[in-house]
Order: C-alpha cells, then sequence, then structure tokens
C-alpha cells in the first residue's frame, strides 16, 4: 500500500491508502476525500478530480499527457503544477505522495 | 403560445436509460416523447466519454458511448420516440389525481406537454455551463457576462473577451470578430484543444492586428451595476495586467447540475430522488425517476440497473395509460404481437 496525503483548502490534511495501479481520485473517492468531484468517474472527461501537486513532488509525478492538459483548460485556477488525479497511477515511488485541493471543482 | 403536446410517457433526459426505457414503453403501446438540455442524443455517452469503452453492458464485450447510443437509437426506432434536443423542462404541474395522474410540463423553450407519466432519467442532473471562479461574476451574468450567446446582435460593436480554449471559445471569436468593436481572446496556454482550422484563422487575424490574443487567467472584474468596464487577469508569469472589456464570455466546458428538479415537489435525498424498486416511482405517483437520478437501498449507478429499472417503471405506467386493459407479459422471442410492434414479425 501507498500512503497518500490529501491537503484541502483550509489545510486539513487528510491520510489514505492506496494500492498500486489504482489511480489518486479512485483513493480520494473511496475514502470520501473532500474536494475531489470525479463526474465522469475517471475518464478523463471533466476536469473534477483537479489537484495541485506539492511542491516537492513535481518531479516525481511528472507533467500531464497532452489529453490531460486539454481537459484541464475546464479546471479553475490551473497552475503549473496542476493535474487531473484520475490520470495519476499509484506507484510504490509516489509514497508519502502529497496533493493540496483546490477550492472548488466546478 | 404553442399547442400542448399530448402524450402517454415524457422522458426528460435522452441518456442510454432514458433511450432504452422508450424501448420498454414502446412494447406497451406506449408513446414517448423525450427531452434533454443538449444539442444532441445520448447525455453523459456522447457528451463525456463517446470514444470510451464500457466494459459492462451485458453481451457487448466492449462498447464505446457512443456505439452505445447508435444501438439503442436503432433499437427504438420502431417506436417512433421524438425528441425535443436544447430544451430544459422548467416546470412540472399536477392536474390529475393519484390514480389517474396528469402533468403539464413546459420547457424553457416554451414547448407545453400534456403526459399520463414522467420519467426523469435525468442522470447526473442537466449539463450547463461552468462558471469561472471570479468574484462577483454573478452581478455581471446575463448583463456583460453571458455562457452562450443566444444573440450575436447584442454584441454587436462591444468590446468582447472570450475565455477559453476549446471550439466554442475559438468558433465564437471567429464568428464575433467582425461585428465586435474589438474581440479578445484570452486563455491559459497558448496551445488550444479546438479544431486547428479555427485556430489558424484566430492566428493570422492576430497576426493582422484583428484582434488580441492573451495568455492568462482573469481574476477579478471591474464595473458597475451589472455593466463591465475591464477584466483583471494574471499572465503565465503571474504578471497582472488589466483589459479593457464591455462584455465577457467564458467557455469553460459543462457541469451536471440537478436544476429545476428540484423544484417540482418531489422528496429529495442529497440531490438524488429517492423511488421504489417495484415501480421505481417517486414520492408522486406518475412521476418516475430511473438511472443515476434516482436511488434506494443498493442502488448502483451502472447503466444496466437503469435498463431494468426502465422496463419495470414501463409496467407501471402501462396501467396509467391502459387502466381498463389487462397486462400480459410477454418474451420478444416468442410473442408475434410484440415481434409486430418491433416491425420483425415472420
Amino acid at each position: 500500500m501507498t500512503k497518500l496525503q490529501f491537503v484541502d483548502f483550509g489545510g486539513t490534511a487528510r491520510m489514505v491508502d492506496a494500492p498500486a495501479g489504482s489511480t489518486v481520485m479512485e483513493a480520494a473517492i473511496k475514502n470520501a476525500v473532500p474536494g475531489i468531484e470525479a463526474e465522469c468517474g475517471g475518464a478523463c472527461a471533466c476536469a473534477t478530480c483537479h489537484v495541485y501537486i506539492d511542491d516537492a513532488w513535481q518531479a516525481v509525478v511528472g507533467p500531464p499527457t497532452s489529453m490531460e492538459e486539454d481537459m484541464l483548460d475546464f479546471a479553475y485556477d490551473v497552475r503549473p503544477n496542476s493535474r487531473l488525479s484520475c490520470q495519476i497511477k499509484v506507484t510504490d515511488q509516489l509514497d508519502g505522495l502529497i496533493v493540496h485541493t483546490p477550492e472548488r471543482q466546478a | 403560445m404553442s399547442d400542448v403536446i399530448k402524450t402517454d410517457a415524457l422522458i426528460v433526459g435522452a441518456g442510454p436509460v432514458g433511450l432504452f426505457a422508450v424501448f420498454e414503453l414502446g412494447l406497451l403501446d406506449i408513446k414517448s416523447h423525450l427531452v434533454d438540455i443538449l444539442p444532441k442524443i445520448g447525455g453523459q455517452c456522447a457528451e463525456l466519454y463517446p470514444e470510451k469503452p464500457i466494459y459492462d453492458i451485458p453481451g457487448f464485450p466492449s462498447v464505446t458511448g457512443q456505439g452505445l447510443i447508435d444501438n439503442l437509437i436503432k433499437q427504438i426506432e420502431p417506436f417512433h420516440p421524438e425528441f425535443h434536443l436544447s430544451e430544459m423542462v422548467a416546470s412540472v404541474e399536477s392536474i390529475g389525481t393519484d390514480t389517474a395522474p396528469l402533468f403539464r410540463v413546459m420547457t424553457d423553450a416554451g414547448t407545453q406537454f400534456e403526459t399520463k407519466s414522467l420519467i426523469i432519467a435525468a442522470g447526473g442532473g442537466s449539463f450547463q455551463p461552468k462558471k469561472p471562479p471570479i468574484p462577483e461574476i454573478d452581478t455581471y451574468e446575463e448583463k456583460s457576462v453571458f455562457y452562450a450567446v443566444r444573440r450575436m446582435e447584442d454584441l454587436r460593436g462591444r468590446d468582447v473577451l472570450i475565455v477559453g480554449g476549446g471550439d466554442s471559445a475559438l468558433d465564437w471569436t471567429l464568428n464575433l470578430q467582425p461585428i465586435a468593436r474589438r474581440v479578445t481572446l484570452m486563455h491559459r496556454r497558448d496551445e488550444f484543444r479546438a479544431a486547428p482550422h479555427s485556430v489558424e484563422q484566430m492566428r493570422s487575424l492576430v497576426a493582422e492586428g484583428k484582434m488580441d490574443l492573451r495568455i492568462g487567467q482573469v481574476t477579478g472584474l471591474r464595473g458597475e451595476s451589472g455593466l463591465l468596464s475591464s477584466a483583471l487577469c494574471r499572465g503565465s508569469d503571474n504578471a497582472e495586467f488589466e483589459i479593457s472589456c464591455n462584455a465577457m464570455l467564458p467557455f469553460f466546458g459543462l457541469t451536471m447540475k440537478l436544476g429545476p428538479i428540484a423544484n417540482w415537489g418531489l422528496s429529495l435525498s442529497e440531490n438524488l430522488v429517492p423511488v421504489d424498486t417495484e415501480k421505481f416511482e417517486t414520492s408522486t405517483p406518475g412521476i418516475f425517476a430511473i438511472g443515476d437520478i434516482n436511488t434506494y437501498p443498493g442502488k448502483l449507478k451502472l447503466i444496466l440497473s437503469g435498463f431494468h429499472e426502465g422496463a419495470l417503471a414501463a409496467q407501471r405506467v402501462y396501467r396509467y395509460v391502459y387502466p381498463d386493459k389487462r397486462l400480459t407479459f410477454q418474451y420478444t422471442t416468442s410473442s408475434s404481437s410484440l415481434q409486430k410492434k418491433l416491425g420483425v414479425e415472420a
């Protein structure tokens, strides 16, 4: 199990366990983490699972693909560290990953 | 005012579940009209994931969202459903009784129905434009901020700021450029997912000095009593700048909202419509809810569950539409009368 930390807009942190091969979005939904909506269920089709990757983790997580970048156009307050959490696959390398959820998704 | 359309069943939502309900109702000689806010048939399958394969439709190891919709449209052809697209049901008024329900239904386009049953198959609710999180944007809506262009003429001679990088943003940039005083397109990056042809046209207009392209995001609005005078923006380099404009069109895609269903007098539970699991009827006799929009103990938001719910709801609708007839259960494999309705009789 990989440990992921979600920090919400108000600064509250929540730690969840995620199995390798699942996505960061799935871990959030499974654990009822607020701030992630995932309207489309992980199809990279709605931009409502938008997160900001913590500065320390950006190099490990890497940049979005071009399809994801297109979809990020629909998200709010997009920053250089924006990703869609449904497109981030959980691996052992991500153990301890910190992501920040935005003020709102839609 | 247009004539009132009389029908046995009015289905709200033309997604997969609404479409299959047409089939189940049709087998029971119940005629359907469908209303959908989107300009096309198919709901989320067609709007959110037309190219994505679905793996849990019984009998289809894999089918794309659009593939499933195309098949359903073909499957319900024998029943000649009538579609009212780009319309949203705005109001529902009960004019019947609990045993003989009748509803007067009006859409936002003014279409009026008188229906013996109302079947809500609205999925996640109605698709509505996403609003950017700009402080006080709501005070400018409909006066200076528009999420759709209803009348191009309203924008003639204005300084128009269009925000977004998709087809809607680019199409309206090109359409409004000749009639607006000045069009500025703003996008958060210098890449566009809109059709390459439109992007090229936009870039040559910029090169000819006929419009402006700015890279950045809108952070605030300036103006008075709903009349916009400028937009405060931040570039990708975090530099702040201001764009003078008196109309803004943000195009950030669609999101799903429950919408007017909340005002139809139904009891709701966390934005879902509770139903029984025998008839999938709501707290109001004659109003049914099937698919993702409903809730009951054990509910699974699967397309296949919605198909089942539509089949059972149809049985109950039959009793409202044909109160004096007895309903005999039949199979499409063997019933010659069902096969006749489907136009496949031997």
